[in-house]
């Protein structure tokens, strides 16, 4: 392993720098081909493994070939102080992943998030006295990669508590310059840093000052964001994290880091603006948090609300040919994928044929109702996306709404002065009957009237959702 | 401009890194199913604890010989590096488990 091999730019390196160097190559090819396979669902899962693969091949190799600028590897008791501390984090990290309930998973995603955004964050800060006073490209490297690992941190935290209800919206239109003020005080101060000639150690003082000005920025940056946004927020952040990550890389000059870092960077970025794109928002708009409230101008008959009993539904349900079911997240709140799976089962072994219509931001991530229907064992077959029920809507005998509001509210297509305007939604207004499951008569995330609760077609079934269709089934059994 | 041109020559193997894994960040992703979005999220966030190698660089070449503050913050942003990549993977199979099941 030590022997030499040659010299480059007048350093020597050795057999074990050559492997070292050798799989970080490997490491970020294994990163990107399991990118690649994770956006196909029938490689996703071998994907996920590939990358894995790559990042504990790195961690292995530099563990055991790592050298510093004086030449000497990791010793023995490093070795094992890393060990602990990886196994400290592995055994929590691989409990909590496994032990957590499915519809719980966004909130997790944004947690471990956050424990990726202060590792940069630390990262950054304890190499920041090693930089040379002067070096401005690598104190501003180290810089970048302390703010935005700090606001990745901070911000994850936020979004996580927001998803797990213990932190709720704060918006208030001041908040829009108390940011601001915050954004440019960060940048004057990193500025100042970058450019400072005096040596690290006469700067710790301002380097502490700005992570926590990175901080509290992360915090008041996801504050104001809605709920409905988190899983925009959440992409975004991870991206953060990703471009963190690439610059604690180029402290080290190591390439996997680098590569895997901004691969994350790009690629998150993209499904962010998927995402948004997904519900007729831009980022920007996003950011700012202008959503929900107003719009809603356009005055029209409200019409009467018409309930439908148990029993009416069971026969509606049981003599038709079609239905379809738009799950939304009250669904996923009432715990009731696994009963309406019950209910599709039991209909369709009536012969009536049921399929569930999955907007693409259906529950609190895009994709997240996929997975909670694939837990209660819905078969893969029965989830159509939106653009292809939709042309088969007029053809269905009845579309049950469980749970969902915005996503089927027809003011998207109508009502140029709807916030919804222009969102894409599942066109339940066209089937043939309505029946919408709802717990009151509260309005969606977007906070607008629904105009399809006022539809001739549409009954509606309050109470619920688990409750409701659970006497649903046994309604249709006793019949 | 100058200043310009020789930070350019100085790290042109990193803005050729930076530039092409930029491309293929978005290259990778530009077709990904809605379905696929938050388990893609995840694996993407587990890939993104690469930050570890930094951990254990920054670990591995401690000083030992005295307590220092900095000695348990490294050891904190290694525990947290574990942490996204472990359980960014782990949560990230679990997701995807449950899809596969569905394809028998």
């Amino acid at each position: 392993m030590d022997k030499v091999l040659g010299t480059l730019n007048g350093i020597e390196f050795t057999v074990g720098d050559t492997l070292l160097e050798l799989s970080y190559l490997i490491a970020a090819l294994l990163f990107v081909f399991g990118l690649k396979l994770l956006s196909h669902p029938e490689t996703a899962r071998r994907g996920n493994l590939w990358a894995a693969g790559g990042m504990g091949l790195a961690m292995i190799t530099t563990l055991l070939l790592h050298k510093n600028s004086a030449g000497e590897g990791i010793s023995i008791t490093n070795i094992w102080i890393i060990l602990c501390a990886i196994g400290v984090g592995a055994a929590i990290g691989w409990m909590v992943a496994r032990k957590v309930k499915m519809t719980a998973m966004p909130q997790l995603v944004s947690l471990y998030n956050a424990t990726g955004g202060g590792a940069s964050m630390l990262v950054a800060l304890l190499e920041y006295p090693a930089a040379m006073a002067g070096d401005i490209q690598s104190i501003l490297v180290t810089v970048l990669g302390l703010i935005i690992g700090a606001v990745a941190f901070s911000g994850s935290l936020i979004a996580f508590g927001k998803l797990d209800g213990r932190v709720g919206d704060i918006m208030k239109p001041f908040m829009t310059y108390i940011n601001l003020v915050l954004m440019v005080s960060t940048l004057a101060l990193a500025v100042f840093i970058v450019i400072s000639p005096n040596p690290p150690s006469e700067m710790m003082w301002a380097i502490y000052g700005l992570t926590a000005l990175s901080l509290i920025y992360g915090v008041m940056f996801v504050m104001p964001i809605g709920g409905a946004d988190m899983p925009v927020v959440i992409s975004l952040l991870n991206s953060f994290t990703g471009i963190a990550a690439a610059m604690a890389g180029f402290i080290y000059n190591n390439q996997a880091m680098i590569l895997g870092g901004i691969l994350v960077g790009a690629a998150g970025m993209i499904l962010t603006l998927l995402m948004c794109k997904a519900m007729n928002r831009s980022l920007i708009n996003v950011i700012i948090g202008a959503f929900g409230g107003g719009g809603a101008a356009l005055d029209r008959e409200q019409g009467n609300i018409k309930e439908i009993t148990l029993s009416d539904a069971a026969v509606l349900l049981s003599y038709s040919q079609k239905v379809v079911v738009i799950p939304g997240y009250g669904l996923a709140v009432a715990q009731a994928q696994h009963i309406a799976h019950e209910l599709d089962s039991l209909l369709e072994s009536k012969g009536v044929d049921v399929k569930y219509a999955i907007h693409p931001v259906a529950g609190r991530m895009p994709g997240h109702m996929n997975v909670l229907l694939a837990e209660a064992d819905v078969p893969y077959e029965q989830l159509v996306e939106m653009d292809n029920i939709n042309p088969d809507m007029p053809n269905v005998d009845v579309a049950i709404v469980i749970g969902a509001n915005d996503v089927v509210n027809p003011a998207a297509y109508d009502d140029p002065s709807s916030p919804i305007y222009g969102m894409p939604i599942i066109d339940a207004h066209l089937a043939k009957n309505i029946i919408i499951m709802k717990r009151g008569m509260g309005k969606g995330y977007a906070g607008i009237e629904n105009f399809l609760f006022f539809n001739d077609k549409t009954r509606m079934l309050f109470g619920d959702a688990k409750k409701s269709i659970t006497s649903l089934v046994s309604e249709i059994k006793s019949m | 401009m100058e200043q310009f041109l020789t930070f350019f020559f100085e790290y042109k193997e990193a803005i050729f890194i930076i530039a092409l894994s930029i491309f293929v960040g978005i290259e990778v992703i530009s077709n990904v199913p809605a379905v696929l979005h938050t388990p893609l999220m995840s694996g993407a966030n587990a890939i993104s604890g690469v930050i570890i190698i930094g951990g254990i660089i920054l670990v591995g070449h401690a000083d030992l010989s005295k307590f220092s503050l900095d000695l348990v913050l490294g050891i904190l942003a290694l525990i947290f590096g574990t942490l996204n990549v472990v359980g960014g993977f782990a949560v990230t199979d679990r997701m995807l488990e449950m899809f596969k099941k569905k394809k028998k």
